[in-house]
């Protein structure tokens, strides 16, 4: 324990380490690079709530992603286009405001994991995998068939939204925001990790039969756990988008959910800082590998294999000397 | 006649052509331990876990503390006051001892849905679950992983979490199962305490302990009832001798 909470300050340090030294050498790439792993890594600590505490192997977090994405996407188009949003029964303007963006993006992926845990929490296993992979192909096409947003060509927004104060172009200034929000999920999910809903999730992963025995319903754990982790992913979907100033049905696509799963097997599944070594490694390997060959991901799936093979509490339960989670 | 805390009436269940359970109709009253013996086979199992909420009867009811619980699911009934321990251990493995103790106290009080204060400092859930492993025996072994006990003190964790949950009746399959003689008799002794706090529905294989302990015993055999009565009724009825003790009791 002692170990992990070294190793979890220096990971924490790590970045804004690595975005400091970018800024005194002029290195803005490199800037963004850090700020690309971030949010990343917010999106796969949204999913080891589900996927680590929670036992619960979701193959659509990408949902909740690309839901963030468009959130962002849709609200700054309509800003810049001056053009108000109908939604039927009454019309909204469009908004270049980080935090009201935010706040649609969690609300948003919230809901939309709501209803589909109460379907896919109804099974377990191999069928819950499939259920979640399904409802994200469900959301993948339909963007791509949806032509208001840019369907397949994905939405260009011109220019980064805003948050008061700040000068969100300046890519340290971003950065640091992000980091700021990871900062934050960070220390909310290391509580909830310690919390009696914690204990009681964590309890429904390894034996479902006593938590019922103690008079809690493993559903609606698991249903709680799996909203907090979607409105997580969610929120890195609407930074990623303002990143990029782009988005794209690829937000949706099992592709990106497959990699979240990646970030936190490769840093250590249930570990609080695993999700956050796991996006950095696979960022800091693309960037590093992709020079060498387009077929860069053989190297990484190398890499996953020795893990699962050989470190399976990943990186993260490798360097602290334990295969096993949890203290 | 005091009303009895939990009632069966007329449960069947079956499987396929099996009645694991045929007509069971038997009472649990307050103050008492209510043994149900049987070989193997017999449909103990089924019978508890249509009970706790496991499985769900083909036909008949179960009525607990006045109310018919027939419908509710595993985790209503033990809110409603039902502790059910495990012929073989349903315990967090991967969690320590205190942690599944704790786990139970946090069960009882309805304070899950907490999820900023660090659970392990929480002052009431603590105290129960300390109070709970301290009883069965447990307190030096609090910091251990469930993984890394003896079968027995898995069965005594699994006494003490339902000791957290304050229930009105305990459901107990086997709890001497593992103990060893020594386990066995302390277990007897504590149990025999227990039954002032709440009745007992205890199912043993251990028949030293069942005449000891046991007010009433039923036996069961193939799915059905054969015989309720005092451990004196049950051990001169010549039916249960035929079909059950005889086999183990013979000289």
């Amino acid at each position: 324990m002692q170990r992990e909470t070294v190793l979890n300050t220096l990971v924490f340090l790590l970045l804004p380490a690595v975005a400091a030294a970018a800024l005194v050498l002029d290195e803005p790439f490199t800037i963004t690079l850090a700020t690309r792993a971030a949010i990343l890594a917010l999106a796969a600590v949204g999913l080891n709530l589900a996927l680590g505490l929670g036992g619960l192997v979701s193959l659509g977090h990408a949902v909740f992603f690309g839901l963030g994405g468009y959130a962002m996407g849709i609200l700054a188009s309509h800003a810049q286009s001056y053009v108000s949003l109908d939604l039927g029964l009454f019309t909204i303007e469009g908004t270049k405001s980080m935090p009201v963006i935010w706040l649609v993006a969690v609300v948003t992926s919230a809901l939309a994991a709501l209803l589909i845990g109460l379907l896919a929490l109804r099974t377990a296993g191999v069928y819950f995998i499939m259920i979640t992979l399904a409802f994200g192909q469900m959301f993948y096409y339909f963007a791509i068939s949806w032509p208001a947003y840019g369907g397949e060509d994905g939405l260009s927004i011109y220019v980064r939204n805003d948050f008061p104060g700040l000068n969100t172009l300046d890519p340290i200034q971003f950065f640091a925001l992000v980091f700021v929000l990871l900062a934050a999920v960070l220390w909310l999910m290391g509580r909830i990790e310690h919390s009696a809903f914690g204990l009681a999730l964590g309890a429904a992963r390894q034996n479902a039969v006593r938590v019922e025995t103690v008079g809690l319903s493993p559903f609606r754990l698991r249903l709680v756990a799996f909203v907090i982790s979607g409105a997580v992913t969610g929120l890195a979907g609407a930074l990623f988008a303002d990143l990029n100033r782009f988005v794209s049905p690829t937000m949706f696509s099992w592709q990106m959910s497959g990699e979240f799963i990646v970030f936190v097997v490769l840093g250590g599944i249930g570990r609080l800082y695993g999700p956050v070594v796991g996006a950095c490694l696979f960022v800091l390997l693309e960037h590093m590998l992709s020079g060498v060959s387009e077929y860069w991901l053989i190297y990484l799936g190398a890499i996953l294999l020795f893990v699962v093979l050989f470190a399976r509490g990943g990186v993260v339960g490798a360097l602290v000397g334990q295969g096993v989670r949890h203290d | 006649m005091t009303e009895p805390l939990l009632s069966l009436q007329g449960l069947s269940k079956s499987f396929g052509a099996l009645r694991a359970t045929d007509d069971v109709s038997l009472t649990v009253q307050p103050g008492e331990i209510h043994a149900l013996i049987g070989p193997n086979g017999a449909g103990k199992s089924t019978l508890i876990q249509q009970i706790s909420g496991g499985l769900s009867p083909d036909a008949g009811r179960i009525v607990f503390d006045g109310v018919d619980i027939t419908a509710l699911g595993a985790a209503a009934r033990a809110q409603a006051g039902l502790a059910r321990t495990f012929q073989i251990s349903a315990l967090a493995m991967e969690y320590t001892v205190l942690e599944n103790a704790v786990l139970g106290a946090v069960g009882a009080s309805g304070a899950v849905w907490r999820f900023f204060g660090p659970v392990m400092r929480g002052a009431s859930v603590r105290v129960v679950a300390e109070a709970a492993l301290e009883r069965v025996g447990l307190a030096n072994d609090a910091r251990k992983r469930v993984s890394d006990l003896s079968h027995g003190q898995r069965r005594l964790l699994e006494v003490a979490v339902a000791l957290t949950l304050r229930p009105k009746l305990f459901l107990m399959d086997e709890p001497m199962a593992g103990l060893g003689a020594e386990g066995s008799a302390r277990m007897t002794v504590f149990l025999d305490a227990l039954r002032a706090e709440a009745p007992i529905l205890l199912v043993e294989h251990d028949m030293d302990a069942v005449f000891a302990l046991a007010d009433r015993i039923s036996v069961l055999v193939a799915g059905r009832v054969i015989a309720t009565g005092t451990p004196d009724q049950i051990r001169t009825d010549a039916q249960v001798r035929a079909a059950y003790l005889g086999e183990e009791a013979a000289p």
